[in-house]
């Protein structure tokens, strides 16, 4: 499976993930305070380069979902056909999380059929190895890897989701 | 505009050249490269030695020096390659034609050559930058550019009501086009709707009928200035607007982070393309639009302006993209159906279109939109003959 290939920028949400925590990155002039992702030196509406990282209830809605079929890669293919969702973030609907719809932390990419997923359905956040089954390896080769939660022969947690409702 | 002399009809496409398309071609991309230039040089009847400018993508594997030092070109004083993958290729023309319109160079040639048939698939290397980091979709399995169009697809179809069947309308034209077109793939390869609807899924709601093709192949085209190629070997077609488009908060393939991710680069490019131009959607005769995947056409008609927002699904119905309709797009079958070489095949179409020498010719053809990739940073062209 794929780790996140972090970056400076995105290093903290990888940390935090690794508490289970989600958080995404805010302008932290006082006059200005606007949620962004992804996550970016500066910020857009005030150009102000102080940010903090603030933590978000979990909850949101399915935006929208795809279902890939092979070719994929291998540790994809053998999981296809599975789900993956954008997330709205439900303080901040322009803040969209891409991820997937599962059972329960760190249950695999289709633990949940594709056809039980809908635009729109209220979803909470976990965290887990996601899918990871066996450990990864596959795309990590180093070259960008930051001093993030990913570091090292196991995958950091990701973020998942479950239905509010299953 | 007082003052500004601008790039309407400044320039002109004058030679189009292009290689054999197929799913493996057995020499290598910069030998394609080179026969596709030469044979452009040739039916616009210049001379290698005469060029002085190039352009290309950032994916373009054949650089400046190889490409000039084998062709025989002679000093380059401009030279420039555009990023963002399809989204480059009208930028390419659009690059030399402002290097023309504004004294840098005298004679252009935009290329791209491409194993992406017999080559590899370029989401398989997992390293190569993204113009949004990885780290937030790949983990997830989202993959490919087809996995990442399928996203904003659902999206769309589900925000404005388009269906499977406003896609099929999409496939369908452009390989009704490449059957009348010997060149292309898809030739002698009809498509109906049972096979649409039967095929398998590349990544739901995308089938494999809704992705480009994976091809072997090169084309280019020569640019002058308008006083030149009134003496060349061809008739001109004139370049009579052209505009990138980058749009504020845009994120690329996977622009899922603004207030609205289907209003994609198209908009952008389109309100410089038209601001400058005589003409207006309606008296657009026959366009190329960039279709890496179905999707994007109803999304470039809303974007160009032949229809309003969400009302690209609909605009598909009734044959109005098949020639004899309200707009014949892809004539030469596009990428979908002719060659995927990133969206170039679109360029020298639009060419065709305007010497009247298309294989499915719109009658009297004299306005013609070429579009490169939507769904990253973007650019088109307003042709005229
Ligand atoms: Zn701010």
């Amino acid at each position: 499976m794929l780790t996140p290939v972090v970056d400076d920028d995105g290093a903290p949400f990888w940390e935090y993930a690794a508490r289970g925590e989600l958080r995404i990155q805010a302008c932290a002039r006082q006059d200005c305070g606007e949620l962004r992702f992804p996550p970016r030196p500066c910020c857009p509406h005030c150009q102000s380069f102080e940010s903090e990282w603030r933590r978000m209830s979990g909850k949101g809605r399915i935006w929208s979902y795809v279902v890939p079929h092979p070719p994929l890669l291998p540790d994809y293919a053998e999981q296809a056909p599975y789900g993956v969702i954008v997330v709205e973030l439900a303080e901040a609907p322009r803040i969209r999380l891409v991820g997937n719809l599962v059972s329960g932390p760190g249950a695999p990419l289709n633990s949940v059929p594709a056809e039980r997923i809908r635009i729109g359905a209220k979803v909470q956040v976990v965290f887990g190895h996601g899918g990871q089954g066996g450990k990864g390896g596959h795309g990590r080769d180093g070259k960008d890897g930051g001093d993030g939660a990913d570091d090292g022969g196991g995958a950091g947690p990701l973020p998942q989701w479950v239905l509010e409702r299953p | 505009m007082a003052g500004l002399a601008g790039l309407k009809d400044a320039t002109a496409v004058v030679g189009i050249g292009q290689t054999a398309f197929a799913k493996q071609l057995p020499e290598s991309e910069k030998t394609l490269a080179c026969r596709a230039v030469l044979a452009a040089l040739d039916d616009a009847g210049i001379a290698p030695s005469e060029v002085d400018a190039l352009a290309s993508y950032t994916m373009e594997e054949t650089d400046e020096v190889e490409l000039a030092k084998s062709i025989g070109a002679g000093d380059l004083t401009f030279f420039s390659k555009v990023g963002y993958g399809g989204g480059g290729s009208c930028a390419t023309v659009a690059h030399l034609a402002t290097a023309i319109a504004t004294g840098q160079a005298t004679v252009g040639v935009a290329w791209r050559s491409r194993k992406r048939g017999s080559g590899p698939r370029p989401w398989k290397n997992t390293t190569v930058q993204l113009p949004t980091p990885a780290q937030w979709t790949r983990p997830f399995g989202l993959l490919r550019p087809a996995d990442e169009i399928a996203m904003l697809t659902r999206r769309y179809m589900h925000e404005y009501g388009a269906t499977r069947d406003h896609l099929f309308n999409v496939a369908l034209a452009c390989r009704n086009r490449a059957n009348q077109n010997p060149a292309a793939i898809m030739y002698e390869r009809p498509l109906t709707r049972e096979m649409y609807m039967t095929s398998r899924w590349i990544s739901e709601p995308l089938c494999l009928f809704d992705n480009c093709l994976e091809t072997d192949g090169a084309l280019a085209c020569v640019i002058v200035s308008k006083e030149r190629a009134r003496d060349c070997r061809r008739r001109p077609v004139y370049v009579h607007s052209a505009g990138q488009g980058l749009p504020a908060q845009h994120h690329g393939m996977v622009n899922y982070w603004n207030d609205d991710p289907l209003t994609g680069p198209a908009w952008t490019a389109a309100r410089h393309l038209w601001k400058h131009a005589d003409f207006a959607p309606g008296d657009v005769d026959v366009a190329q639009i960039y279709d890496a995947f179905t999707a994007l056409i109803p999304l470039s008609l809303e974007g160009y302006g032949f229809c309003g927002r969400g009302e690209g699904g609909a605009f598909t119905e009734g044959g109005a993209l098949e020639i004899g309709g309200r707009l014949p797009v892809n004539t030469s079958g596009g990428g979908l159906s002719e060659a995927y070489v990133h969206g170039f095949n679109l360029i020298n179409e639009g060419v065709k279109q305007l010497r009247g020498t298309s294989t499915a010719q719109v009658p009297d053809a004299a306005t013609c939109l070429v579009t490169a990739g939507e769904g990253v940073p973007t650019s088109a062209l307003l042709l005229r003959s």
